[in-house]
């Protein structure tokens, strides 16, 4: 067994599912809350990352530091992503609130087609360059014979999200509100809970999450499109199915898994078949457990 | 409701009516099919603006036999189903030659229908060997065939490069699993080197370290990639990020000014195949002003073979005299023209003589010309 | 007056707002190559009038379309009077058969093209239909079995030097196990996760297509298909072009026939309680793995017969043309003309792949305006263009006196 060889897959493996993971948990998040498969919020990830690019080129020409150029890029990614996925749920799916579940489905597949041209069409439709703007702690460059340091910023970013989400979930009282409404809308309502307003707070925090993860990966593999966002989204509500959707640690779990087995899958059999081995390892868990690996099954009562 | 359909059949009337071809005799219409929208649309909307331009300079001199020309531009978005769509259409229209298509697959798939219709097809982009058999007679190209190009990739990767273990790495499309599938078998055959590893990517995947570090572990002297300009850079970035220092080369997907950009310092010292450097030819600068005075920025892709092949489908029917496929296309196979791409005709099959691959550098942000065949 | 300035209000701070959003995408323009942006200040006067505007218009209609779902809906549409009526409806249909016949003859072979095409993607969605709209199974890889139909072909034409006829029904078959085999480990799955696990299986076919050089020429595809031949008759390619384009009706009316039949059959019905309950339908003694089974399987074989008709068509097939966007497409066609509705599947199917055709125009915009389309037209309709009617009883109290006889109504498409 070549160790230094698995731990490279390992480490190529956790870093894209990290990013797989932000992706996922604004899927897994709305579809807690509306059942509703987002397909529009791979897209989002993508404009994240463009305003990042925008903002970064802009500050760069500033003079601005490497390091507060990255705070500021996350930071108005973040806020545009958010207001883009608050805007798109108020255009798109509020209006469907009450129609059959598969109608805002396409509104959402409608949204996605239009988003990505609307930003080839006001930006372009090459690849651009994206500036190398995360910051590498000095003590990791020493080891960065053996694990890509860039990589390890990305894992620890997710990580510290993953964390404050989940105390934000847990802790807060919007949190508590949108696990209410995520179990039953109208009960919720009946105990004074504003549905809207905490789907509108679902939506804005699933987008930020997705900006983050658009900013990593921008300046992780150095080149962005308008494109990026439609298999990343592919990729990450693979991962949220596979975690259980609905479940938040769930959807870092499924992200995780997702990354490791295209890594190993590319690097013990064949990268030819990368996308087979994530859609074989999905129906292997559905197979055994129906709702994802943290997903609860739970019995329909008649 | 009732209403709505009369608009819409309304709308759909005018638009018929746009679409519908007009029957003047005073024109000689040429079609100009590729795609011209969607993410290949770079790859695509060179050719439009080249045959835009020599069409304009040819209608300034008169036109042709006396008629002037008009271009039909279709966009088949790289479609098989949609170029046969685009064919016939062309064909409905009464072209009397086509410019394009631009990826081999659509390219394929439209060629039947000229054949049969007896329509000149040049094509400045498409480059799968196959289609000069299957379009013969009626298929041109001014670019040399993947062969050309996998044996030159050969010739300098086993005798310049002296590599003895190869890994060959493609993203799985027609074009780059074709091109490295030639590779692959002309250094089989040479003997001299050993491909180590095989394998196709999945374009647009979010990074491809994973396919690196088995690079790596296999060990190779040579890395090359078949296929387009965005998985290059992002395998070239990844490969210099993890240290693997041996020589990196690709095709002609990547040979574009758009790989120096996007791969910024990582394009350093990559060397990719690309057509022969034409710079120095006086036809080449024209060309290239043409584009700036126009459109006002750098012609992309394809544009200096689009040039050629508008000027080469032009200069035939003049020497012919007729828009007849016969006389046309014996005009295309005898009568030599001044190109950007240099002084060309076409081979029994259809393929361009003088029309060759060369091996690039990129040296200082620039692609230089490192390598060039004997013949 | 109140109420005007109220609106005004909030078109201001909706202008605004799109301002903001739109800001950095159609404002700045970023310049890659030089490093630098530019800013293009005149179109955020553009977004401004117009999210002004528009936000009126955007309200309005919601209003209308909220007052009137919540005022007594059982009214049928105009679409559903004619075609519930026995004159108008055979004169209609009469009217569109006409139509459809001589076609060929009015337009262009280019136009007719088109429309084969499009007819394709009408017996697509039709047999999508059977799976997403009567059975309520979310198939998000249907493309898959299109892709089965049109290699099927391809290879056994290759191989075998089978022709179109007898790869026909071969292909049905062959898409219909496909079908089978996919359904039959994930019986036990429900709703989108079922959605995920097609999708999967759609791309899983494709890559193997991609990767399989030996059999199926990898991404170069597979060319110099044949056309269906005519009893052996020489056809040049318009003619033959046109041949298709019957064939292709003949398939769309078998197809709306059987489908109309099985509405109504006792697998139909079984279908519609599968859709609404699973477990109520199951206590019903109603077998579900077979409904699933059957539901799949059929959906399936339409897309087996439209794949062989595409293969011939094109008379070239490639891994690229059965992307996860297709089957993306024929479910927004299933869903755009309303589930189950087969009247509504047909102008949607009519309507999305000839929109994108006549969009030309516009050329750039085609896409964009596509899908906001999309968007809209759930937003407005979210029960499709046509919505189906089928299937169950609607019984009407009608005002006593004024229709003595009756007073139940059953209505039925």
């Amino acid at each position: 067994m070549d160790w230094s060889y698995f731990l490279d897959l390992f480490m190529s493996g956790l870093t894209k599912g990290s990013i797989y993971a932000l992706i996922a948990l604004g899927y897994t998040m709305v579809y807690g809350i509306i059942q509703l498969i987002n397909f529009a919020h791979g897209e989002i990830y993508m404009i994240g990352a463009f305003v990042a690019l925008i903002t970064a080129t802009i500050l760069t020409s500033m003079g601005l530091n490497l390091f507060a150029v990255f705070i500021l890029a996350i930071l108005v990614a973040v806020i545009y992503s958010s207001a883009y996925g608050f805007t798109v749920e108020k255009i798109a799916y509020k209006p469907l609130r009450h129609a059959s579940r598969l109608s805002p489905l396409i509104s959402a597949i409608g949204m996605s087609i239009f988003l990505q041209n609307y930003v080839m069409l006001s930006q372009t439709a090459d690849f651009v360059p994206f500036p190398e703007i995360i910051p590498v702690p000095k003590f990791l460059e020493k080891v960065s014979d053996y694990v890509d340091p860039v990589g390890v910023v990305i894992i620890v970013v997710t990580v510290v999200v993953m964390i404050a989400l989940s105390l934000f979930v847990k802790k807060t009282k919007i949190g508590k509100a949108m696990r209410a409404t995520a179990q039953n809308k109208t009960m919720a309502m009946l105990c004074g809970v504003d549905v809207d307003n905490t789907i509108s707070v679902t939506f804005v925090i699933g987008s930020a999450l997705a900006a983050i993860g658009g900013v990593l990966i921008g300046a992780y593999v150095g080149q962005i499109n308008f494109y990026i966002g439609f298999i990343a989204g592919l990729k990450a509500f693979t991962a949220a199915v596979l975690g259980g959707i609905g479940s938040i640690p769930g959807a870092a779990l499924g992200g995780v898994v997702l990354g490791l087995t295209e890594s190993f899958g590319t690097g013990y059999v064949s990268s030819d078949y990368e996308d087979v081995f994530a859609f074989v390892i999905l129906v292997l868990i559905l197979i055994f457990r129906p709702a994802g690996i943290l997903g609860k099954s739970n019995t329909e009562k008649v | 409701m009732k209403k709505i359909f009369g608009l819409l059949s309304a709308a759909l009337f005018t638009v018929l009516a746009v679409v519908a071809p007009s029957f003047a005799a005073d024109v000689i219409k040429i079609g100009v099919a590729g795609v011209h929208t969607g993410d290949l649309a770079p790859f695509g909307i060179p050719t439009v603006h080249a045959a835009k331009i020599v069409a304009e300079k040819y209608n300034k001199e008169g036109g042709l036999l006396g008629k002037k020309i008009e271009l039909i531009v279709l966009d088949e978005q790289c479609k098989p189903e949609v170029a046969t769509n685009v064919a016939t259409s062309l064909v409905t229209s009464k072209v009397v030659g086509v410019i394009g298509h631009i990826c081999s697959g659509a390219t394929k798939a439209a060629l039947p229908i000229y054949k049969q219709d007896k329509i000149p097809v040049i094509s400045p982009s498409a480059t799968n060997p196959s289609l000069t058999k299957i379009g013969y007679p009626v298929f041109f190209r001014t670019i040399a065939p993947d062969n050309a190009q996998g044996k030159l990739q050969e010739e300098f990767i086993v005798n310049k490069l002296h590599a003895k273990r190869v890994a060959i790495i493609h993203d799985k499309g027609d074009y780059g699993k074709g091109l490295a599938t030639y590779l692959k078998n002309y250094i089989e055959k040479s003997g001299k080197a050993k491909v180590v590893l095989f394998e196709g990517i999945t374009p647009g995947a979010m990074d491809y370290s994973a396919v690196v570090q088995k690079i790596k572990r296999a060990r190779p002297d040579v890395v090359m990639f078949g296929g387009y300009h965005p998985e290059a850079s992002k395998i070239a970035m990844t490969m210099k990020r993890k240290r693997l220092k041996m020589p990196f080369i690709s095709d002609d997907g990547i040979k574009n000014d758009k790989f120096i950009q996007v791969a910024g310092k990582y394009a350093e010292g990559v060397y990719a195949s690309g057509p022969k450097d034409v710079s120095g030819n006086p036809l080449y600068k024209v060309a290239l002003n043409e584009h700036k005075k126009k459109y006002g920025t750098e012609p992309g892709a394809f544009y200096y073979n689009a040039y050629a092949a508008t000027q080469a489908l032009f200069e035939a029917i003049k020497k012919a005299g007729t828009t007849d496929f016969a006389k046309v296309t014996h005009a295309l196979r005898t009568n030599y023209v001044e190109t950007p791409l240099g002084k060309i005709k076409f081979d029994k099959k259809g393929e361009a003589e003088g029309v060759g691959f060369a091996v690039y550098q990129v040296k200082n942000g620039k692609f230089v010309q490192v390598y060039a065949p004997s013949k | 007056m109140e109420r005007l300035v109220e609106e005004v209000k909030k078109s201001l701070i909706t202008a605004a707002w799109f301002v903001f959003l739109t800001f950095p995408m159609i404002v700045v323009k970023l310049h890659s190559a030089e490093n630098r942006v530019s800013y293009r200040w005149i179109n955020a006067l553009y977004v401004a009038i117009g999210a002004f505007f528009i936000s009126f218009i955007w309200r309005y209609l919601l209003e209308r379309r909220d007052k009137k779902s919540s005022s007594d809906n059982v009214e049928d549409s105009l679409v559903y009077k004619v075609l519930n009526h026995p004159v108008y409806s055979k004169i209609l249909y009469g009217a569109v058969f006409v139509f459809v016949l001589i076609f060929p003859l009015l337009f262009s072979t280019y136009q007719t093209n088109i429309m084969t095409t499009a007819l394709i993607y009408v017996v697509l969605a039709l047999g999508l239909n059977i799976v997403v709209g009567l059975a309520g199974l979310l198939d998000l890889g249907y493309v898959a079995f299109y892709a089965v139909g049109a290699y099927g072909y391809a290879l056994l034409s290759k191989y075998f030097g089978l022709g179109f006829w007898a790869v026909l029904p071969m292909a049905g078959i062959l898409a219909a196990i496909a079908g089978i085999i996919l359904v039959f480990p994930i019986l036990r799955l429900k709703g989108d996760y079922l959605a995920i696990v097609t999708l999967g299986f759609g791309e899983i076919i494709r890559i193997f297509l991609e990767n399989w050089d030996g059999l199926t020429n990898g991404p170069s595809g597979i060319s110099g298909i044949p056309r269906p031949s005519f009893f052996g008759m020489e056809m040049k390619v318009d003619q033959s072009l046109i041949f298709i384009y019957y064939i292709t009706v003949a398939l769309v009316i078998f197809t709306i026939f059987v489908v109309n039949r099985l509405q109504v059959s006792r697998l139909g019905r079984a279908w519609l309680a599968l859709k609404e309950d699973e477990i109520a339908c199951q206590s019903m003694g109603i077998d579900r793995v077979r409904a699933k089974l059957t539901a799949f399987a059929l959906g399936a074989t339409w897309a087996g017969f439209a794949g062989v008709i595409f293969a011939a068509k094109t008379t070239f097939v490639n891994p690229a043309s059965f992307t996860f966007f297709e089957s993306v497409i024929i479910l927004a066609i299933v869903v755009l003309g309303g589930m189950g509705s087969i009247v509504g599947v047909i102008i949607a199917a009519l309507m999305m792949i000839l929109l994108p055709e006549y969009l030309r125009a516009f050329s750039d915009y085609r896409m964009l305006i596509f899908g906001l389309a999309m968007v809209l037209v759930m937003v407005f309709k979210p029960e499709g263009l046509i919505p189906f009617r089928g299937g169950r009883l609607v019984y009407k109290k009608r005002e006593p006196g004024k229709d003595g006889s009756s007073n139940e109504k059953r209505a039925y498409s």
